[in-house]
């Protein structure tokens, strides 16, 4: 460390004169060896000699042989140079003329061989037969289009189904809604807790730097209870569940239509919409608000973390502000928001699910289309949710 | 149940997967439904099921228009190629499920199907095996399980989808016979769907063949393999000898020789194609025979009672640019007298020909 301070006094203190401009040379022995004298200082700012004479020089007839280098001249060097090299080698290479690295530094030659080791990247292959941005456009207009119509139609269906199971008529097995709930509800606490905990605590510490400059810090309970309550909590319990049990729904559907197994239950008079969809539905619908309320109390925790740790609140000064701050309309909102977000993830996944395709491949594109779909209508929902609350003077 | 579908047209995008079929499929039938893959079998079958709406056309169970019924109205016992089961119910939940599942008015006592899920599985020959998973099955009893599901609702109809095309050849065979034994039994008119044309002749009592989304032939398996209706059929069912040439009055030209033929219907001058069966045709090795298309043997197969003989026609002669290739099974004694060597010349001597104008090839 010493040393190091030592050193950049001295760069310091003795400013070096300007450094010489970089330079090359070229001379040809009988061999036909052409000799490359490299001087000056070769750094990425200063003005760089150009190819073309040595270009020249390689194209001349009778070909070289072989170019070698000279740097005893050479003052520094960085990248530049490096840079510069590296061209110069590749297009010996393209006339078939050997390069003896050996004159040059050390340093270069390995940087040399690193760079001729990764070939050049090709960007033409991405964006060859790009379409025009109107037809693009078109395509995607009709592919949106199409999309909202299924959207819709399946969700009617569902509908339906539900009407019939408000009749009783509806037909799955129950044992298989109790594994549903496990599978949706219990087995994502953990991913849930920390995910929410953590929301809280970024907030808090956040909101805490913000609000020790005006000598409020008591406001974070304010500021991490109300915004996990009324949006965060039921939003990343959405999220989770999207990513983990949006996904798994198209998989596990998915793979029923590859199967055959959809149309199985179709043929022995069965509606898949019934049997499958269902139970999935109203698993998330009677687990999303739970979790969210679960979510809600790890945020409020990650923030008090956050509040007593770095603000220097206490405990119960933290816990009371964070009651008086929240009212019954600010849970009410956020558990709607969820109840509504648990639908969109169930929905999305299983119609992902049940349009799959009929391969092992069409089965993956179904997981993340369902967890892209599920993600994109829980932001939309969001919005329009609060646009509602603020309509009917909910919040 | 009798079946009749009529004027069914059915495309995906572009491709036109069924083109205005009719068919009768007579009550208590199993009938075959065979052709390459791609012609639009299974998505007849899977019309017929309900699985699958036709753009057009009429499907007509038992004389009514079942067109625009629900799968569930027309109660069909469908069964998958890869079988399909319910991969986490027991052999006996996966054979009970159609019928526990029902509306609790239709339903019968827990003891009652329980009773008929153990007499389907006895059938079935599978009883011994009613707790088990699916994945703990061989191929041949998954799609027995399978089966067994499809019989317990009771269908009208049974529909196979390539039931044995996932089994390896000595399974199928059994399950072939067991089938036929099955359907016997039952007399429930069934329709399968293959591209095993040995599998169609062996199993069924009617054969339908299908190209392209059209039918080609509707017979008994005698009748298609005996008397094909188009070359179509002629190529698809079993090995045969394709002779390009031209219509000389009662003489078909291939190349230098002239072959006899009792067709009527082509035109003299016309280019035609004749088919004939590797064993309807004769070895000639005299070389100064007057009948008969050139050929060189190329090798000759002398396992089992039959001897195949595959031979190339001459070098000069190829049609259309690729040389031809001809079989010709016969008993082995008649070969050893020939004592036919590798590159010797003869003769093809058909017994019988069968000769299509050439477009319609």
């Amino acid at each position: 460390m010493r040393i190091l301070v030592g050193v950049m006094t001295d760069l310091v203190s003795n400013p070096v004169q300007p450094d010489p401009a970089p330079r090359i040379a070229l001379a040809r022995d009988r061999a036909g060896r052409v000799t490359v004298a490299i001087g000056g200082a070769w750094q990425l700012d200063a003005d760089l000699p150009d190819l073309d004479g040595i270009d020249a020089e390689l194209s001349a007839e009778p070909g070289p042989t072989a170019v070698a280098f000279e740097t005893s001249d050479l003052v520094a060097w960085d990248s530049g140079l490096a840079s510069y090299l590296a061209s110069l080698a590749w297009r010996c290479r393209e006339r078939g003329i050997a390069v003896q690295e050996d004159g040059l530094p050390e340093g270069i030659q390995a940087l040399l061989h690193l760079a001729s080791a990764v070939p050049e990247r090709r960007a033409e292959s991405r964006d060859e037969h790009a379409d025009p941005f109107l037809r693009r456009f078109g395509l995607d207009f009709i592919d949106l289009a199409r999309s909202t119509g299924e959207i819709l139609a399946f969700v009617g269906e569902v509908t339906l189904a539900l009407r019939s199971i408000l009749g009783g008529r509806a037909r799955f097995r129950r044992s298989e809604l109790w594994l549903l709930i496990e599978e949706v509800g219990a087995d994502a606490l953990p991913i849930i807790s920390l995910v929410s905990f953590l929301v809280g605590l970024i907030l808090g510490y956040i909101g805490d730097q913000q609000l020790a400059q005006f000598g409020a810090r008591i406001f974070v309970a304010d500021l991490v209870g109300l915004a996990i309550v009324i949006q965060m909590g039921a939003l990343i319990t959405a999220i989770v569940l999207a990513g983990r049990t949006g996904a798994a729904f198209a998989a596990q559907l998915g793979t029923m239509q590859v199967n055959e197994e959809i149309d199985a239950l179709r043929t022995l008079g069965i509606s898949p919409v019934e049997f499958l969809v269902l139970p999935r539905l109203i698993a998330l619908v009677a687990m999303t608000p739970l979790l969210a309320i679960y979510a809600n109390l790890m945020g409020i925790m990650g923030g008090a973390f956050a509040g007593t740790v770095v603000g220097g609140l206490s405990m119960a000064e933290y816990f009371t502000e964070t009651v008086a701050a929240i009212r019954w309309n600010h849970i009410v909102q956020g558990l709607i928001s969820a109840t509504v977000f648990g639908a969109i993830v169930a929905v999305s996944g299983c119609l992902r699910g049940m349009q799959s395709g009929r391969s092992a491949a069409a089965v993956g594109e179904a997981t993340t289309s369902a967890v892209v779909t599920s993600i994109v209508f829980i932001v939309i929902a969001s919005a329009l949710l609060t646009i509602v609350f603020d309509a009917i003077g909910l919040s | 149940m009798s079946i009749q579908v009529k004027e069914i047209h059915k495309q995906f995008g572009e491709f036109v997967a069924l083109d205005q079929v009719s068919l009768d499929f007579p009550t208590g039938a199993l009938t075959a439904l065979l052709g390459p893959s791609g012609c639009g079998k299974t998505t007849l079958l899977r019309v017929i099921a309900g699985l699958e709406t036709a753009d057009s056309g009429r499907v007509i169970l038992e004389g009514e228009d079942a067109s625009d019924t629900h799968v569930r109205q027309r109660r069909v016992g469908f069964v998958f190629q890869h079988y399909a089961l319910f991969r986490h119910m027991t052999v006996l939940e996966n054979v009970a499920f159609g019928l526990r599942v029902k509306p609790r008015r239709e339903r019968s006592d827990d003891a009652e199907i329980r009773r008929r899920v153990h007499r389907l599985l006895d059938l079935v020959q599978l009883d011994a095996l009613a707790e088990r998973f699916p994945s703990q099955l061989s191929g041949g009893q998954r799609q027995r399980v399978a089966l067994a599901r499809a019989l317990a609702v009771e269908p009208r109809v049974l529909l196979l989808d390539e039931p044995f095309g996932a089994l390896d050849a000595q399974v199928r065979k059994e399950l072939r016979r067991w089938l036929r034994r099955l359907h016997d039994e039952l007399q429930v008119t069934s329709i399968f769907v293959t591209h095993d044309q040995e599998e169609a002749l062996e199993v069924a009592d009617r054969v339908v063949l299908m190209n392209r989304g059209r039918v080609e032939q509707v017979d008994t398996p005698t009748e298609v393999y005996e008397r094909p209706a188009t070359p179509f059929v002629y190529g698809f069912l079993g090995a045969v000898n394709v002779f390009h040439g031209r219509i000389e009055g009662p003489h078909l030209r291939v190349g230098e020789a002239t072959l006899p033929h009792e067709q009527t219907q082509v035109i003299h001058g016309a280019e035609a194609v004749a088919f004939s069966r590797p064993h309807e045709l004769r070895i000639v090795t005299d070389p100064d025979t007057p009948h008969g298309v050139a050929a060189v043997v190329e090798r000759v197969l002398t396992f089992g009672a039959d001897v195949r003989v595959e031979l190339d026609s001459l070098p000069g002669a190829a049609v259309r640019g690729e040389p031809a290739h001809y079989e010709v099974v016969m008993p082995r004694a008649q070969v050893d007298a020939l004592a036919l060597t590798r590159g010797q010349l003869v003769r093809l001597v058909p017994s019988q020909i069968r000769v299509f104008p050439s477009q319609a090839a």
